[in-house]
């Protein structure tokens, strides 16, 4: 199978594209969460009852109802846009993958380079459709605005991913090395990339939490930053169910990757680093739930072992395959 | 004497109490955590014992310290093992009583509605043009699939509780035991598993799993002692490597055939294309390709006119050059004298590349695949120390028989394909071919398809118990004080609900089943739907 090089640089340019398009709706989400009002949770409860008033219609603003033409203010103006820049970043990041695919004839996650470009593809994919079912009135737990400040620190380490992914990691569109020829590699990868990407949401989620309940236990700290993020109640919630859709399928990724070890390795678990790394990252999360259900664990305490559970996720990207190597062909670049 | 049996009983107690707890879990899932990640981080013997020297040789006073410690094998390590051993002691210790009180709930009815439904996390409320009896109809219909129970109130209204949601607490528990059983199983295969590695040419040679001296190496299972290997034969025929421009392998793919079960006595062999990620299945073993190389084949020519071949297996010192060094050893063809024999031993070792570039003089491969394949060799002659009955490495000579002048270099080129030396004794030494050959591992393990079997219990009881909600809805229905206009009976009509869960969401749904529920068992003009009003919800 040989590569068409010409869809392969097609790849690397839409790539590319895609980190500026998702920088530049970084910074409208910091524009948005730097100018927009801040919101007390006072102000917020009432909004809610009064849009709960008058009925579906005026909330979602569209059916039947007029809205009065009124300029909308400029924060709400840059937060629309980041939302839009990052649709338009999805797709076309998306299409990056899909031209490496279509250039390789084959998954397009083959390699460190493509893993870590589809993990940060769901991650956004990921954000974008918590905004979205949160933007529905009756599943709303905080304004759209609040809710859009999320946006910024979720595309901060994505883009910083993606930088790495492009730079550190790059490699040439090439076809799978013999290991990895199996349709094993479209289940377990497919599932270990979405897990990935939607744990890294989760993890950003519990970081803004600390932060929130930071400014909610004294108002005085933190206060224009903590004021205008959705209430930690919601950031918990958010981080909460994320992670908790998102650990069967976890799970189901380290039993695919074990069922397809035993077929290329000879055994289905050898503790291998990265086998390591992903079980101690699964006992974490299953820790974290757990810690949700202890007296005394909830909150800031589940919290932090939701961020240490992303940190051993990142870790196992980053450092077990560049450093350790084991037996994953990921490893060694 | 009394008393010392209360106390002991009572530390007995609290420390199982203690043990059991959610929080004792929760600190030995960290444990746990922590306990593994030094075998992420230090190499292990287990899986590279090359790195473990290696690590010895970089860090000299470390190194020793970690190893008494355990650090270099982690996963086989006493304080490994008392964490997971605690842990599971802790999770049956808290899964009985969970079981039991799981099955108390499910024989009790739904709990009794609370008088004070407002104070329920969510509620609403409505008056509805219809008799109780309407609405409770409309509600016991709504309500299908929850368990419920109606029940009659003090002040003559009538009240239904429902729940649903019981499979989660089922999808926990058995989440849970799977884990048990997934610990059993991985034990079980430890107990009477094995494991072993053989080389075998690709030039129609066989290994038969007859006894473990067939293998070149062996890790058996606490229970086995090698005598009831699974009987089967296989036979490497030809061995296929393909490679990209690149040098990256394409494709292996090995022509085999095998026998086993009745096969064998029949001799019948059947055919079986053994490639990576396609091991071969059969009499309960697994056999996989591990590993290639190649053999240089050498014929020497001896004085007095009679041949020998040697086709040993070399060593890749490069899987991506596939460099190989190695040694293929001979004994002189008719020498009855012992002593006179072992001072005409040869030995022929050096370096093979499949594809020859040289830096100055110095061989080494510029490509994996054999393109221009080439030796380098050192052609010793003397006593191989073959006898000596010390082991010796199949890829080396004997170094102290060269210390020690018993074994002397003779001859020292480079041969290309066909290329030969010639000895001072005329001795002809030619390289006249090169083999493939594949590595071969036979694993076996009876508990691995329990081990599957709770790893997808394992699945579907997580997804059971972190997708189902455990919820309560209660219903309460009585005659409103005040008849309509018409003096026809309405009724006042309260919805309360809780998720007992902590996931949210239960809102949605919530607000769904109370606008059913409100609105049922009336006509569905928009008067009555006007009575039943705005929502008012409050989110827990
Ligand atoms: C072998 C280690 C263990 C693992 C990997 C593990 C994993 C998990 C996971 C992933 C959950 C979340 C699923 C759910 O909420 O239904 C959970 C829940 C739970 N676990 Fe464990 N567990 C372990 C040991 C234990 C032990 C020792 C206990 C007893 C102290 C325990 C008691 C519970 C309870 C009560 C819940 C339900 C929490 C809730 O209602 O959300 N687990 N466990």
């Amino acid at each position: 199978m040989s590569v068409n090089q010409t869809l392969s640089t097609y790849s690397d340019m839409a790539y590319a594209t895609s980190v500026v398009i998702y920088i530049a709706a970084m910074l409208l989400y910091f524009g948005e969460f730097a100018y927009g009002r801040a919101g007390t949770v006072g102000r917020r409860r009432e909004s809610v009852l009064v849009n709960a008033g008058r009925g579906e219609s005026t909330a979602t603003g569209v059916i039947g109802h007029v809205e009065t033409p009124k300029k909308r203010p400029l924060a709400e103006r840059l937060g629309g846009m980041a939302v839009s820049m990052t649709v338009l970043g999805a797709l076309v990041h998306a299409a990056s993958l899909l031209l490496r695919g279509v250039a390789t004839g084959r998954v397009p996650w083959g390699n460190m380079y493509e893993f870590g470009s589809a993990i940060c593809l769901a991650a956004v994919i990921a954000w974008l459709i918590v905004l979205f079912r949160q933007l529905r009135t009756e599943r709303r737990e905080a304004t759209p605005a609040q809710l859009r400040g999320l946006g910024g620190f979720l595309m901060l380490p994505v883009v910083v991913l993606l930088f790495l992914s492009g730079t550190v990691l790059y490699a040439q569109a090439a076809p799978l090395q013999p290991a990895l020829q199996s349709y094993w590699i479209v289940i377990h990868v497919t599932a270990a990339i979405i897990s990935s990407g939607a744990l890294l949401f989760a993890g950003v989620a519990s970081v803004l939490y600390l932060l929130r309940s930071r400014y909610e236990n004294n108002p005085l700290k933190l206060t224009r930053f903590g004021s205008r993020l959705p209430t930690s109640q919601a950031l918990d919630r958010i981080a909460y169910r994320a992670t908790v859709i998102i650990f069967p399928v976890w799970t189901f990724a380290i039993v695919a990757g074990a069922i397809w070890a035993e077929a290329a390795w000879g055994r289905f678990w050898g503790w291998d680093p990265k086998e390591t790394c992903s079980f101690i990252a699964w006992v974490v999360y299953a820790a974290y739930l757990h810690a949700r259900a202890t007296a005394g664990w909830r909150g800031i305490r589940a919290a932090w072992i939701n961020i240490f559970g992303l940190a051993v996720m990142i870790f196992n990207l980053f450092f077990i395959n560049i450093v350790v190597a084991g037996l994953h062909s990921y490893a060694g670049l | 004497m009394r008393g010392y049996l209360t106390t002991t009983l009572a530390f007995l107690r609290n420390t199982w109490r203690g043990l059991t707890s959610m929080r004792t879990a929760l600190v030995l899932l960290f444990l746990l955590a922590l306990a593994a990640l030094p075998g992420a981080l230090i190499p292990q013997r287990s899986l590279n014992q090359s790195e473990v020297d290696r690590y010895f040789r970089e860090y000299p006073t470390l190194a020793p310290i970690l190893d008494k410690l355990g650090a270099f094998e982690v996963f086989s390590s006493v304080w490994f093992a008392s964490i997971y051993v605690l842990l599971f002691i802790s999770l049956i210790g808290c899964l009985l009583p969970r079981c039991y009180e799981y099955y108390k709930q499910w024989r009790s009815k739904p709990v009794r509605t609370p008088r004070n439904l407002s104070r329920m996390p969510h509620h609403e409320t409505a008056t509805l043009d219809a008799s109780v009896d309407e609405v409770m109809t409309a509600a016991r219909k709504r309500l299908r699939g929850w368990r419920m129970v109606e029940r009659d109130e003090a002040d003559g209204s009538r009240s239904i509780s429902a729940e649903r949601g019981f499979l989660r607490e089922i999808g926990n528990l058995v989440f849970h035991f799977a884990l048990v059983g997934l610990l059993i199983g991985v034990a079980g295969g430890k107990l009477y598993g094995y494991e072993g590695q053989v080389i075998v040419l690709a030039d129609g040679s066989e290994f038969c799993n007859s006894g473990t001296y067939n293998y070149d190496s062996f890790r058996a299972g606490l229970t086995v002692d090698g005598t009831q290997l699974s009987p089967f034969c296989v036979r490497v025929n030809d061995f296929d490597v393909k490679y990209l421009p690149t040098g990256q392998v394409e494709s292996f793919r090995v022509d085999t055939q095998y026998q086993s079960g009745d096969d064998l006595a029949t001799n019948t062999w059947r055919p079986y294309l053994l490639q990576v990620n396609h091991p071969l299945r059969t009499a309960g073993d697994r056999i996989y390709l591990s590993g290639n190389g190649y053999a240089p084949k050498f014929t020497v020519t001896f004085p007095d006119g009679q041949q020998r071949t040697g086709l040993v297996q070399w060593q890749p010192v490069s899987t991506q050059t596939m460099l190989s060094q190695g040694a293929t050893k001979f004994d002189p063809p008719g020498v009855q004298d012992e002593a006179q024999r072992r001072q005409n031993q040869l030995a022929i070792t050096g370096l093979f590349a499949p594809t020859a570039t040289f830096d100055g003089a110095v061989l080494s491969s510029g490509f994996p695949d054999l393109l221009d394949p080439t030796v380098a060799v050192d052609v010793l002659r003397g006593d191989l120390g073959l006898d000596s009955g010390r082991g010796q490495s199949i890829f080396g000579v004997d170094q102290s028989m060269v210390d020690q002048g018993r074994l002397k270099r003779v001859a020292r080129q480079n041969l290309r394909l066909g290329q030969e030396i010639r000895l001072d004794d005329g001795t002809t030494i030619r390289f006249d071919g090169v083999e493939r050959w594949a590595n071969l591992q036979i694993s076996h393990d009876p508990f691995q398809p329990w081990v599957l079997g709770f790893a997808i219990t394992i699945i579907f009881g997580i997804g059971t118990s972190l997708t189902i909600k455990r919820r309560r809805v209660w219903v309460r229905a009585g005659p409103s004080p005040e008849p309509d206009e018409s003096g026809s009976a309405r009724t006042v009509v309260e919805v309360g609900g809780l998720a007992r869960t902590d996931q949210a969401g239960y809102g949605e749904e919530f607000t769904k089943l109370a606008a059913d529920l409100l609105v049922t068992g009336v006509d569905h003009s928009p008067q009555s739907r006007a009575v039943a009003g705005p929502a008012r919800e409050r989110k827990s």
